[in-house]
């Protein structure tokens, strides 16, 4: 530390190249890795391999539209895993009254549980962490309730429910779509709506935001309700796609989502971030498994170290480059 | 803090609450022990009780690491993939014998810890993320290292798991030594005023001259020392080293037991004895429903409630 006082235009600069990467970080490192991936593997780079990674990324993908709302607003969601599970299972269970209450069972009920939670957190002013921790286990103890104890799997008995999983056009899969739509509904709803401004304002400061007239409890009930909601979607989905409500899944997929938000640049201290960067941020995790799965005699587990590092060096670097705010 | 006493139906509510939150966790063990002594049969049985305990042991090790990082307002996520680790380390150099195997795991534990301390510390990147990536990454390193279960045929370290000393199994014991050296670290050390100090105000514990970043990384090398030996115990019980699925859930058991005791997560107070009872009762309640026929989901439903009821509780003293 010889130098005491940094000139304000390398100062400036580096906040532009903090901004830059946390903004398109993630989609930097994508570009790189498909490049890197396309020019070594030759399974890497085929339309069926890429509708593959877009497919199972979907999944992620849906739910983590809702998680970046959560964390914009300051707050995180540790339910989303849980709720997927159990949607799951709710809609398989109900497709043997047809397609209707196979989308709307689970619907209904995750909406309730994020509805519950957003009241709770909005209203006793209790720590997302906490009261989004007793929905894990109160989701998961539903399903467990609801399945036998984990043992009675359901299958989808409607073959058009089936269909909304698995069915694709021009080689791409439903989900991906729903995705897709969502993620430009959700963007409009972020960027260019009061309400979106709302979530920024309370994750920025939610005593200033309360002052200026936002409706803090309000926006923060929509938020986890849209939360539950698309863990919901998504959980529905994903049973459509393996035609049964499997018990086993879900398991740590609240801490993916996390990371697929963070690593696309939204600051878990809230009042910033993106949803570009949270697609990118779940695509990367997609292609990450897939080319590991590409280098056959790699252990499957070889994912999470590559994850977990990944997801170490995207906050050093946040803080490094000066993109986070300094607490101190 | 009884100074408030102006109006009196309020400082009644504020009092009983103030107790609920301070001694609600004892209560609900006693009553949960009555009440499985009046309507459980055998629940009085000596070999019950060892199971209870010996069942608890190795969460009330985690969770004291665990209280003393929530203590300064932090979190640490990574405890089960650190217990998953220690397992693979175990199992890796057994061949050198129990004790160098058992001390490897430990080192093990050390290192994650002070990897989490210095993203925490030094880095400043918020605890619940850098020890998200420790979770993700470990639990892949764990899964690395020893792709799969493998068994133990250790007599020291299978003794340390089946064994015991003047009635007490061994891994109960351990737990115990450590719950008092933790109680004694947090009441009369000056490391556990500083723990407290940094949790209560951090900056308040700059400007005092605290060498916050030091105590910080301290707390987590600590948390993943003793996640490492509670995985050890939890190994020498299964007499296998599993690091697939050893210590899956355990933050979530930790943050539990840490939270119902009566730690807040905001920091600055570390209950050491209510952080153990809530160990205890979550492992009494998961009995007594068994013991019961009644199913393992309604526990995860009764562990939700109680965790948003002290939670609650605790929410109404600030």
């Amino acid at each position: 530390m010889t130098l005491t006082t940094v000139p304000p235009e390398t100062e400036a600069a580096r906040e532009r190249a903090g901004r830059l990467f946390r903004q398109h970080g993630a989609l930097i490192v994508l570009g790189v890795l498909l490049v890197v991936g396309s020019l070594t593997f030759d399974s890497f780079a085929t339309v069926a391999n890429f509708g593959n990674i877009a497919t199972s990324s979907s999944f992620l993908a849906i739910i983590a539209i809702g998680m970046t709302f959560v964390i914009i607003s300051g707050g995180i969601d540790l339910s989303v895993g849980s709720i997927f599970v159990l949607s799951g299972v709710l809609a398989a269970y109900g497709s043997q009254y047809g397609f209707l209450v196979a989308l709307a069972l689970p619907l209904a009920v995750s909406g309730l549980f994020g509805l519950a939670q957003g009241l709770i957190i909005a209203r006793t002013g209790m720590a997302p962490f906490i009261v989004t921790l007793a929905g894990l286990l109160g989701a998961r103890g539903l399903m467990l309730a609801i399945s036998d104890e984990g043992a009675a799997t359901y299958l989808v008995r409607d073959p058009l429910f089936a269909k909304l999983g698995q069915g694709s056009v021009l080689n791409t899969g439903y989900p991906v779509l729903v995705a897709a739509v969502l993620l430009v509904a959700a963007m409009v709803l972020l960027q260019r709506t009061g309400f979106g401004q709302n979530v920024y304002a309370i994750g920025g400061g939610e005593d200033a935001a309360g002052f200026m007239g936002v409706p803090v409890a309000r926006t923060k009930v929509a938020v986890y309700l849209m939360s539950g909601l698309l863990a919901g979607l998504a959980g529905a989905l994903n049973a459509a796609r393996l035609s049964s409500g499997v018990t086993i899944l879900g398991i740590g997929l609240e801490l993916d989502v996390i990371a697929a938000v963070v690593i696309g640049g939204t600051l878990l201290t809230g009042g910033s971030g993106a949803l570009g960067g949270t697609i990118a941020g779940a695509l990367l995790l997609g292609v990450i498994q897939n080319l590991i799965n590409q280098v056959g005699d790699l252990n499957a587990s070889f994912q999470q170290v590559v994850s977990g590092l990944f997801l170490a060096l995207v906050v050093i670097a946040h803080r490094f480059l000066g993109g986070a705010r300094r607490i101190e | 803090m009884t100074e408030a006493t102006t109006a009196r139906p309020a400082f009644e509510r504020a009092a009983l609450l103030a107790w609920l939150q301070r001694y609600g966790v004892y209560a609900a063990v006693v009553a949960l022990v009555l009440f499985n002594a009046a309507f459980t049969p055998n629940f009085l049985a000596v070999g019950n009780f060892r199971t209870q305990f010996v069942q608890v042991a190795p969460i009330v090790v985690v969770s004291l690491g665990m209280a003393l990082v929530i203590g300064t307002e932090g979190i640490d996520l990574s405890v089960g993939s650190v217990m998953a680790l220690s397992a693979s380390m175990i199992a890796l150099y057994l061949g050198y014998g129990a004790w160098p195997a058992m001390l490897m795991a430990i080192l093990a534990g050390a290192v994650a810890g002070a990897v989490g301390g210095t993203l925490v510390a030094v880095v400043g990147v918020q605890p619940i993320v850098a020890t998200l990536a420790l979770l993700v990454g470990i639990r892949g390193l764990a899964n690395v290292l020893l792709p799969q279960l493998k068994e133990i045929r250790n007599p020291t370290l299978t003794a340390l798991g089946s064994e015991s000393a003047l009635g007490v199994p061994l891994v109960v014991l351990v737990a115990l030594a450590l719950t008092l050296v933790v109680l004694f670290v947090v009441r009369k050390s000056t490391f556990g005023r500083q723990v407290v100090a940094v949790g209560g105000n951090r900056i308040a514990a700059e400007l005092a001259g605290l060498p916050v970043r030091r105590i910080l990384l301290l707390v987590y090398v600590v948390s993943g020392v003793l996640a490492a030996v509670a995985g050890i115990l939890a190994s020498s019980r299964l007499q296998a080293s599993d690091p697939t699925s050893l210590g899956l859930f355990m933050e979530l058991s930790a943050i539990t037991a840490v939270v119902v005791g009566g730690t807040s997560l905001t920091g600055g107070r570390v209950r050491v004895l209510g952080t153990v009872m809530g160990a205890l009762l979550m492992q009494l309640l998961q009995a007594t429903l068994i013991k019961h026929n009644l199913p393992q989901s309604w526990t995860q439903m009764a562990q939700a409630v109680i965790i948003l009821a002290a939670v609650y509780a605790a929410r109404e003293r600030r």
